[in-house]
């Protein structure tokens, strides 16, 4: 195994490992406000199919993010008015909002059907990202750079900020931060809109780097790999990242094992690549209530409807 | 207005689906018509909206009576698969062999594979107090891949070219047709009359109070005797073996095959169709029935109304979303304030109905 193909993984990883990153973070947010929102694949691709038009019709990569951002963040608030202002049923609200946005991302689509784009690239010299070994660092979308920052910001905002104490607060105990004066509901509208909105960047991540043209369903999943990031990540941001590039490691065996009979990779079938994402997740589930140390970071109300007159 | 919503739910999302695909540029009407009338107008559509009804119903009766227990079972897609794959194995073990046996024995390994599927969750609940809406729907993935390698490797069909499918089921292994000249087989006779019986195990036996007690008083149920740990047991038995029957029905009636296109979403969707049937067994025939016409009215929309078949999502979603919303008018009352200077506010406000 040569340095160079230790490399060429790597970065395959990271293509797989960025749109779960983006949208675990943003629904890590959500469920530390205590919403359970299962609409991550609906959002991502509203979100892909925005930041795909706005590509096509405008040229301009970082606007194609910024309105991919705000579509999410726009149909997410479907969700959050279903579920915060009426209290439905996370759940169904959830899988609702998932086969509304496969539609939807379906309807436009139908427009963009065979039309190319240019992909979102590097934004360093050309020297640097072709570099044998400069490519390890510098080869990236500048989505790649963001997704990391965001990492950071996250985690610092939940374990630093008054805000973020609030929010874990919101999620852990709605009715005594209700109590001593904090809006419930208006903390989850902002964290359920911060969640579509980071959905939105990570749909929009496969149209804009990874598959320069539209598909029906181009996301292919990966919400539902994002919910079970959050979870396996037991709810810490740090432990996204870890957790976000196990798993684009195993989708990435997943597609050497697919693609040749050769590799060390085909000792399990792709499928069973494919499915290890989510039996870890059960594993971990199961290892979190089992120490119940380590299940202290899962928001205690997550899917509860807040009801302050009862 | 308990019954009145899901009906007004369906023509508000008319309505306002007739309206959104104006905007957008398609004959909205047309629309409308094709998606949620034209099945019904044409008689030679009936089978086929039975035939996708069926399955819905099916699901949905199993994951009512979780959902009325507020256990929440959302894998009903995955033990939907692993029930036809628990089917289509022990067909291809009897592919030689002729007998009326092999189909009674296809439909009990269907049964228990969705309940084996389903005990993942219960089992994880019972010992480990996993969240059970997680780990049912991690399972439902795990079980797409299952079937997925399953059909592209150990069970495909060697004679049929390099089509991942499993071999063709022989006719003794098919589902026999209920109405002669149609799709309709017996599978959706043994639906309605599990749908009824349903209904009477939840409103008059001794299950469905205990059922009902330990969702919506678990304090009770605890003093009663009634233990949770058997409740989640029962629940996910029940709704994953209802939903495995649903799996072998589908693939030894109209698919006669395992192929990868043989999850079509209907585990996701019966949790509409339960909702939208008030968790009421004959409620639910009629959702499931409603929820069958869209898909059907979906595909003859592709070509009568250009609109692409993933629309249909669209307009199952709507009806959902505006069923949860006017939930609000059940659990609450509106009442009119009048805009008195010394009133805060003059919105509807909020008070509980019971």
């Amino acid at each position: 195994m040569s340095i160079e193909y230790i490399i060429a993984v790597f970065i395959t990883v990271v293509g797989a490992s960025t749109p779960i990153l983006l949208a675990g973070l943003g629904e890590l947010v959500t469920e530390k406000s205590g919403v359970l929102n299962l609409g991550v694949e609906g959002m991502m691709l509203v979100g892909a199919i925005a930041g795909f038009a706005t590509m096509d019709l405008t040229g301009s990569p970082w606007l194609a993010v910024v309105v991919a951002a705000a579509a999410g963040a726009a149909v997410s608030m479907i969700f959050a008015v279903l579920t915060l202002s009426l209290s439905a049923n996370q759940v169904a609200t959830g899988l609702a909002l998932t086969i509304f946005g496969t539609g939807l991302s379906t309807l436009i689509g139908q427009g963009f059907t065979g039309h190319g784009i240019p992909t979102f690239g590097t934004f360093f010299p050309e020297a640097l990202a072709n570099d044998r070994f400069g490519r390890v660092l510098f080869s990236y979308s500048p989505l790649v750079y963001f997704s990391f920052i965001m990492v950071g910001l996250v985690a610092w905002f939940l374990a630093r900020t008054r805000p973020g104490l609030i929010l874990r607060a919101v999620g852990d105990n709605d009715l005594s931060a209700h109590s001593i004066g904090y809006s419930v509901i208006g903390v989850r509208y902002a964290a359920v809109a911060f969640g579509g909105a980071m959905a939105g960047i990570g749909g929009a991540y496969f149209p804009l780097v990874l598959t320069p043209q539209w598909s029906e369903g181009l996301t292919g999943g990966r919400g539902w790999i994002a919910i079970a990031l959050v979870v396996f990540s037991g709810w810490r941001p740090v432990w996204i990242l870890a957790g976000a590039y196990f798993f684009g490691l195993l989708g990435t065996f997943e597609l050497y094992a697919k693609a040749s009979g050769a590799s060390w990779t085909s000792i399990l079938p792709s499928e069973a690549w494919a499915a290890l994402p989510y039996l870890a997740t059960v594993l971990v589930l199961a290892a979190i209530s089992v120490s119940k140390s380590a299940g202290g970071n899962a928001p205690a109300s997550l899917g509860k409807p807040f009801v302050p007159s009862t | 207005m308990l019954y009145a919503t899901p009906v007004g739910s369906v023509l508000l999302t008319m309505i306002v689906g007739a309206i959104i695909f104006s905007i957008i540029g398609y004959n909205g009407l047309n629309a409308v018509y094709q998606v949620f009338v034209a099945p019904l107008a044409q008689p030679y559509k009936w089978p086929d909206v039975a035939l996708k009804a069926s399955p819905l119903i099916l699901i949905g009766v199993g994951l009512a009576a979780g959902n009325r227990a507020a256990i929440w079972n959302i894998g009903a897609e995955g033990q939907y698969i692993v029930g036809a794959l628990g089917g289509v194995g022990v067909g291809i073990l009897t592919l030689n062999q002729h007998g009326l046996w092999i189909l009674p024995v296809m439909v009990l390994a269907g049964l228990a594979g969705g309940a084996i599927w389903g005990a993942i969750p219960a089992l994880l609940k019972t010992r480990f107090n996993v969240n059970e809406t997680l780990s049912s729907l991690m399972m439902t993935y795990v079980a797409i891949h299952l079937m997925n390698y399953l059909v592209t490797g150990p069970w495909k069909n060697r004679k049929g070219f390099s089509y991942p499918q499993t071999p063709p089921l022989t006719d003794d292994q098919l589902m026999p047709t209920l109405i002669p000249g149609t799709t309709v087989h017996w599978g959706i006779l043994i639906t309605l009359l599990i749908a009824v019986g349903m209904w009477l195990v939840m409103t008059r036996s001794l299950f469905g109070f205990q059922v009902r007690v330990v969702g919506s008083a678990p304090n009770a149920a605890r003093h009663g005797g009634f233990s949770q740990r058997q409740t989640v047991w029962l629940v996910f038995l029940l709704s994953g073996a209802l939903a495995g029957l649903a799996g072998i029905f589908e693939v030894t009636g109209p698919y006669g095959q395992m192929t990868l296109g043989f999850p079509q979403n209907y585990g996701f969707t019966a949790i509409i169709v339960a909702f939208l049937g008030r968790l009421n067994p004959l409620g639910i025939i009629l959702a499931g029935i409603v929820m069958a016409i869209t898909y059907v009215g979906g595909d003859m929309a592709q070509s009568a109304a250009q609109l692409p078949n993933a629309s249909k999502g669209i307009f199952q979603a709507m009806v959902l979303f505006f069923l949860l919303a006017s939930d609000i008018l059940i659990r609450y009352r509106v009442r009119v304030v009048s805009s008195a200077p010394v009133a805060p506010a003059a919105s509807p406000v909020r008070s509980a109905a019971e």
